[in-house]
């Protein structure tokens, strides 16, 4: 029996690590729902809030046990630059394109899975758009990637409060977020 | 002659298509998702946990498409391809992210099989209600318009609903605060725009 707890052993079971994880991650998309059209196009229509609700607890359960684990020693942080021209540009962009397709990457899998055809085609506009991405990116990393370049910025750097008073405050603006959306609706 | 009325079919059809007066559509009116929400979103949580404990990644989407683009493009071009800077910095390999895509494609099917919900189609129900039976054409370009400007959004502000959205706001980065706001906000206006007028 390999002992999984040891860093070396995790490494050889690298690739069948991501396939397990993937299959918990796609089965979870569908059975939340997100693989459906109405269900996504609902978010962004303020009608179904299946999507924030999903999104938000995934962030209040994740962000407590990495960030406990983080302080444990156990993980590394994977945190990516701050850079906000890119992120504000780029985020829009990928918002029109979300509305468009209905599909986001990840839940395009899910449609995928239960059959809807038409994520095949966003598929097709996914490799297209990365491509073209590609093809730009020697110019961008020249203009819009350096547009407001912070580097790798947290929430409690900026904000002047520790990790162990900023998670369990941000768990509990998010829950309160979540019981109005539940009263409102 | 043929070929230019082809053309113009493709560009007037969405204005012909918005011209015409569209049915209002609820999507209340839909079947949901099959489990709690809180119930998936929190275990899609702890999940995260142990991508982060067992294979030191956070779960993330997007970027295996580019992969798909970079080995497509190795494939048709290859010198080009490996002169681009993306590729160039991220080189198109097979790995775990995309055993995490493989395995998502699995699992989803397996959850609608179980559920009843394999439904093959190709124009959703919502979609057919809103814009009408045999749209397949402006579905084709929404769907793939949809897709390049999603992957090029993604790739300019550094991940999608998944490595920004979900992995990277429970890290607390502010950077995926502001990107995953900015998705609503592109989202909602473009949702409105398509759904509500």
């Amino acid at each position: 029996m390999t002992d999984l707890t040891k860093p070396q052993s995790r490494k050889s079971y690298h690739l069948q690590f991501g396939l397990l994880f993937g299959i918990v991650f796609g089965f979870l998309l569908q059975k939340g729902g997100v693989g459906k059209f109405h269900v996504l196009i609902g978010q962004l229509l303020l009608d179904d809030w299946t999507v924030v609700k999903i999104m938000a607890s995934a962030v209040i359960v994740g962000m407590i046990g990495i960030y406990s684990l983080h302080s444990a020693g156990r993980v590394e942080l994977h945190i990516k630059a701050t850079k906000l021209g890119p992120n504000i540009i780029g985020g829009l962009l990928f918002g029109s394109g979300f509305a468009l397709a209905a599909y986001c990457p990840g839940t395009n899998i899910a449609a995928l899975g239960q059959g809807n055809w038409d994520a095949v085609i966003v598929a097709m506009g996914l490799i297209a758009g990365s491509y073209l991405f590609a093809e730009a990116s020697s110019v961008i990393s020249r203009t819009i990637d350096n547009w407001g370049d912070y580097g790798k910025l947290t929430l409690p750097e900026v904000m002047h409060l520790p990790a162990r008073y900023l998670v369990p405050l941000l768990a509990i603006i998010l829950t309160a977020l979540l019981w109005t959306i539940e009263r409102l609706n | 002659m043929r070929l230019t009325f082809f053309y113009l079919t493709i560009l007037l059809l969405p204005a012909v298509t918005i011209a015409a007066p569209l049915e209002p559509v609820d999507p209340l009116d839909y079947r949901g998702g099959a489990w709690s929400p809180y119930l998936v979103g929190g275990l899609i949580g702890v999940l995260s946990w142990l991508t982060f404990l067992f294979s030191n990644k956070a779960l993330g989407a997007s970027s295996q498409y580019a992969t798909a683009a970079g080995g497509l493009g190795k494939a048709i071009a290859p010198r080009h391809t490996s002169s681009l800077k993306y590729f160039r910095d991220n080189p198109p390999k097979f790995g775990w992210g995309m055993m995490l895509i493989i395995g998502m494609l699995l699992g989803a099917t397996a959850a609608a099989i179980t559920g009843d919900e394999f439904t093959p189609q190709f124009l959703p129900e919502m979609w057919v209600d809103r814009f009408g039976e045999e749209t397949y054409l402006l579905r084709g370009l929404t769907a793939f318009a949809g897709g390049l400007f999603m992957a090029f959004g993604a790739r300019l502000a550094g991940g999608c609903t998944s490595g920004h959205g979900i992995s990277g706001t429970m890290q607390l980065s502010v950077g995926s605060w502001i990107a995953a706001t900015c998705f609503f906000i592109g989202g909602i206006a473009t949702a409105f725009l398509l759904y509500r007028l």
